[in-house]
């Protein structure tokens, strides 16, 4: 049952072969025995029982809400949620409780979604990996599969064995791990520069970031305003569709979000790509793309020609200046939006009473990272006003030059453009850290942060195993505001390439020293 | 210069690995300059050529004193406490022994 689609388990509910009750206490137990994999920072057994009982009860009156009624569904831990702390993995935030829901939140609830708890994240969604939030890292379900352990034979002892495991890319990785290891049936996450697709593609999971405008981002604490937009990780393309007609809409409380009314879809069953034009850029093909991964994006490009669409290559020609400018107005959004946090009126407050300034330094010494810190201080820097045109502003032209660069190509007919979303899988945390955050930011968020700064939708759809039988996705860039096109094409895709289900071994297996309680628990 | 940059960014990196950090952010975002940008006009949103939504100014909310005064650390009545102010942060050779003396 909890392996099931949000659209399988929707329809279970109201059929009575399952109550929100049993399926919320289910996932619960399952996120118990899984928290080895750190996917969760806060769960909200008692409140996520409470809405599942209400829930049960519209469903005996025969009244729910709608298809998500019942549904558990986890949030990244950088959305406020009014009653439960919200930290950013960060000790800046640490016991935070916002008064209020983020508006995405609000709707879930509104319609009757329980919501299991927080998931784990890089400090502020700043990074790659979801290895450097403060609650630790989070564990690839991926690295305890049948298919990883197969292929990837452990070393020798049991001590390499856990050195074995893979991160979860970032930084919505804890949305990610929760979805795959099927402790809920969709997770929200955020994408500035990838930060949805990227764990989507190395969890095995669909990860979609829509249109900038389209979701509300009020209660997201935000990194990068200009760029951040709520994403969406679910198992299949149609339960992506569901949760996005379930939050797409202008709010009144995010200037940002566009007025036109959007009309929730369902994907057709039968989808013709014949008419279709899809664009292949080829600066996608980026130093460093593993041989497997350009050998699927080929693959992938004739499956399309195959059944009688037409497949150009495109050009994108200032893609590879695109992470650099995207280094340059994340630290400098990143700067002017880390300066709420003083201390004063919520988060942690140093013991420094000597002045004001003091007070702020040394709090924001203690609370942020060095990476948060590191973002800040670059920030600062390409803002200073003898930096400003050289940087910043140089940085909002070449973001025009790529926006344009989309425009153009999107003008010329192509309807829908296929790239890869990552440059490798997912590498073993161990080798991971070997290299520092903006490093590997650099090289994780390449082929992702572009629809980013263009604000276009885009989706990671889970592809292939790699030889080392870790998950591979590749990614669909649409038009702005065409969800209904690109996640049609995707669901298309999807069902050619019948991606394998993850086979999850008992727990007991591969649990160590430091996880000896739940020695014995299976995984299902 | 790294003493205006700390004291915008009231952050501490005055440290071996923070100026390296820095020097090579800097050295990263210099590619910018390979690109001609002659005659771009910078973007600052990707909406922009829309009609930015400007809801009525009205009051929607409000009497929320004390939730809002909860996550604060210091507070007496309905105000939030700081420290005295107008106290510039010290240079850095006084840093050390104005920070221990509090």
């Amino acid at each position: 049952m909890l392996r099931a689609s949000l659209r399988e388990v929707s329809a279970a509910l109201k059929e009575g072969r399952v109550t929100p009750t049993e399926l919320c206490q289910r996932c619960l137990s399952l996120i118990k025995s899984t928290s080895f994999l750190n996917a969760y920072v806060t769960v909200a057994e008692e409140t996520a029982l409470k809405q599942a009982e209400e829930s049960e009860k519209r469903y005996r009156r025969g009244q729910p809400l709608g298809v998500l009624d019942g549904i558990p569904i986890a949030v990244k831990d950088n959305f406020n949620t009014a009653g439960i702390e919200t930290t950013c993995a960060s000790n800046m935030l640490k016991g935070y409780i916002s008064p209020y829901n983020a508006t995405v939140v609000q709707k879930l609830l509104d319609q009757g979604a329980v919501l299991l708890g927080k998931t784990n994240l890089d400090e502020f969604a700043m990074g790659s990996g979801s290895t450097d939030g403060i609650f630790g890292p989070v564990r690839n379900p991926w690295s305890y599969s049948r298919q990883y352990k197969e292929k990837t034979p452990p070393k020798s002892s049991s001590e390499n064995e856990e050195s074995d495991w893979v991160i979860t890319g970032g930084s919505s990785g804890g949305s990610a791990a929760a979805v795959s290891s099927f402790t809920c049936f969709a997770a929200l996450g955020s994408d500035t520069g990838g930060s949805t697709r990227n764990p989507a593609a190395h969890c095995g999971v669909v990860g979609l970031k829509p249109t900038y405008g389209l979701i509300s981002r009020h209660g997201l604490i935000p990194l990068v305003n200009s760029m951040d937009v709520p994403g969406i990780l679910t198992r299949c393309v149609d339960d992506a569709a569901v949760v996005l007609g379930s939050l797409a809409g202008h709010d009144p409380k995010d200037a940002t979000t566009i007025q036109d009314t959007f009309k929730p879809f369902e994907l057709p069953n039968l989808i013709d790509v014949r008419k279709l034009c899809i664009g292949i850029p080829k600066e996608y093909h980026a130093p460093g793309l593993s041989s497997e991964i350009l050998a699927l994006w080929s693959k992938a490009a004739d499956l399309f020609k195959d059944a009688g669409a037409k497949v150009i290559e495109v050009s994108l020609p200032h893609t590879c200046y695109s992470i650099v400018c995207y280094h340059v107005l994340c630290t400098a959004e990143v700067a002017s939006n880390m300066a709420r946090f003083d201390g004063l009126e919520y988060g942690h407050r140093a013991d420094m009473n000597k002045s004001t300034e003091s007070m702020y330094a040394a709090t924001r010494r203690e609370g942020f990272n060095d990476v948060v810190r590191g973002r800040i201080l670059s920030g600062n820097y390409f803002l200073l006003k003898q930096n400003y045109e050289n940087y910043f502003i140089k940085a909002q032209k070449v973001r025009r030059l790529i926006a344009n660069d989309f425009v153009k190509v999107f003008g010329s007919g192509v309807d829908i453009l296929l790239t890869p979303t990552t440059l490798s899988d997912a590498v073993p945390y161990m080798e991971f850290i070997k290299e520092d955050n903006r490093t590997r930011s650099a090289q994780d968020d390449i082929l992702t942060q572009a629809a980013n700064m263009a604000g276009l939708p885009a989706i990671s759809i889970p592809t292939a195993l790699s030889k080392r039988g870790l998950p591979v996705g590749l990614q669909f860039i649409g038009h702005s505001f065409q969800e209904k096109q690109l996640l049609t094409v995707a669901k298309w895709f999807e069902k050619q390439i019948k991606f394998p289900m993850i086979q999850l071994e008992e727990v007991k297996r591969h649990d160590c020293s430091v996880f000896q309680h739940q020695k014995s628990v299976s995984f299902l | 210069m790294l003493d205006h940059l700390e004291h915008l960014a009231l952050v501490d990196f005055r440290n071996v690995e923070g100026v390296e950090r820095l020097q090579k952010a800097i050295q990263f975002a210099d590619q910018l300059h390979e690109v001609d940008t002659e005659g771009v006009e910078p973007m600052d949103s990707v909406l922009e050529d829309r009609c930015l939504y400007l809801r009525e100014d009205d009051v929607t909310e409000g009497n929320c004193t004390k939730e809002l005064l909860k996550n604060a650390r210091e507070k007496i009545e309905e105000y939030f406490v700081a420290p005295p102010g107008n106290i510039p942060l010290p240079k850095l050779e006084e840093r050390e022994t104005f920070l221990q003396r509090s």
